[in-house]
């Protein structure tokens, strides 16, 4: 059986998977910029928090996603088999790149701008809400980008603990041994990952000032 | 009758606050040392002590690194003073709330620090709106404004900062400054970074603009020719230190190493030299 076929006999299927692997990570996604660019707001003037804050993300970042997800089946109330698990995985995945932006893209600024903004009485919170946020939206948004991009790389896994996804045809094709499953989980994962990354590029392109 | 002659005192008082023109425009450094800590290595400024009379254009002249800006930073309390006192408006600049004082305070810096996210109108409203004013008498500021230092409000209100060359930047940054009306004027080598024509250029029309406003302006400089042009009095800063003060017809007369050195800086046999 080539791939080909594979794909129009499950095509109903693989479009459920792929949907739900998009809800998947726009859930996750959503986690994840709430929780990054507020944090990087506010670690802006706040030195340790930010030292912790950053490191911790880089940590999350360094355990491999199929240990991340194992980990957190065991800790009650987050964890367990299932949606849930993945999308706490996927979100502390998502948070560093979000994270870092914000914090480089609100420090970034050039600093006659921010001298200037200070000198003419602004406040702390006006700064960083009427020139460092408007001025740090590309490089926040490029994050963000890159964040969506991994997500759905890794969501894939997900499938390992229960939470569906397009994982679900590269594991059985790969305990099948058969590529045309695995291509099923595949193919789409890439397109979802190319399309994202298209579209996010080109909203980030229309933000920027010149 | 008492509390009504109370009350008077207090409109009065409100309005020295809220009336620019009416508040006092000094500015006094009070034996003021600036410094990473007080030991004589680290100190930026040592032993200021100076005046600035209402009306006054005082350039502060000196090299790279001489403590100009920092002086120019004490009056607006982006600096405090580590030893002495900056009084601003007749009140010690540590018991200003910085955000009061600065909003009182125009400032205009090298490449005029304009806010690339803004137009120029909103460059110009930055201090009205954060005062609160109504939008028609913002817009008609703003106008009036452009016109003053010549630009164009039909042309140029809508631009973005990059659609602009650098001699119109430094215009609106001017207007920026200028905005809500301050007593005090402070200027960081602000038409530093311009070619040689656009600066003479706006270097004429801006001092015209000082004698009309009667602004109390500081204005930071490395440019004698620059400093003798605007100057009712020329400060010299030596590392830290004030090595000459005079006016401007004083000035060269004044024997002193430094100033020799500036002076000659001004010969057409410098350039040649280097």
């Amino acid at each position: 059986m080539n791939a080909w076929t594979f794909f129009l006999e499950h095509r109903a299927e693989i479009l459920e998977a792929t949907a739900n692997h998009l809800t998947l990570v726009l859930i996750a996604m959503a986690f994840a910029i709430v929780i990054g660019v507020p944090l990087g707001m506010f670690i802006v003037h706040r030195a340790t928090l930010r030292n912790v804050a950053l490191g911790l993300a880089s940590v999350f970042q360094t355990i491999p996603s199929l240990a991340l997800f194992g980990f957190l089946i065991p800790i009650p109330f987050i964890g367990g088999i299932g949606r849930r698990t993945a999308i706490v995985a996927l979100v502390l995945y998502a948070l560093l790149p979000i994270l870092r932006n914000t914090y480089v893209g609100l420090t970034g600024i050039d600093p006659a701008v921010l001298e200037a903004a200070q000198a003419m009485g602004m406040t702390e919170s006006q700064i960083l809400w009427r020139v460092r946020l408007p001025l740090a939206r590309t490089v926040i948004l490029a994050g963000i980008r890159t964040a969506t991009i991994i997500t759905i790389g890794v969501a894939t896994i997900a499938a390992a603990i229960g939470a569906g996804g397009l994982g679900t045809f590269i594991f059985r094709g790969v305990a099948m041994v058969n590529d045309a499953v695995i291509l099923a989980g595949a193919i789409p994962a890439a397109l979802l990952a190319i399309a994202a990354d298209i579209l996010l590029g080109l909203l980030e392109r229309r933000l920027k000032i010149s | 009758m008492h509390v009504h002659s109370q009350m008077r005192r207090l409109s009065i008082e409100m309005n020295a606050k809220t009336d620019p023109q009416k508040a006092d425009p000094t500015i006094h450094f009070e034996n003021v040392t600036y410094g990473i800590n007080l030991s004589v290595h680290h100190r930026i400024v040592s032993d200021i002590r100076f005046s600035v009379a209402s009306g006054q254009t005082l350039v502060l002249l000196g090299r790279s690194g001489s403590g100009k800006t920092t002086l120019l930073k004490l009056i607006n309390r982006l600096l405090v003073p580590t030893k002495g006192q900056v009084i601003v408006r007749g009140r010690p600049t540590g018991e200003w709330d910085p955000i009061r004082l600065r909003r009182s305070i125009g400032y205009v810096i090298q490449e005029a620090g304009l806010f690339p996210h803004f137009t120029v109108t909103q460059n110009i409203a930055l201090v009205p709106n954060l005062e609160k004013w109504d939008a028609p008498r913002i817009s008609s500021r703003v106008s009036e404004l452009l016109t003053l230092v010549g630009l164009d409000p039909i042309e140029f209100a809508s631009r973005k900062p990059h659609e602009l060359s650098g001699g119109q930047r430094q215009r609106v940054g001017v207007a920026r400054a200028l905005a809500a009306d301050p007593p005090i004027l402070l200027m960081d080598e602000p038409f530093g970074a311009l070619d040689p024509v656009t600066r003479a250029e706006l270097q004429r029309e801006f001092s015209a603009l000082a004698r009309r406003l009667g602004k109390t302006i500081v204005f930071v400089t490395h440019d004698l020719r620059e400093a003798l042009l605007l100057a009712s009095r020329i400060i010299l800063l030596e590392s830290g230190r004030i090595v000459a003060d005079a006016t401007p017809q004083e000035f060269s007369r004044i024997d002193h190493p430094e100033v020799r050195a500036f002076t000659a800086s001004l010969s057409p046999l410098a350039g040649a030299h280097a």
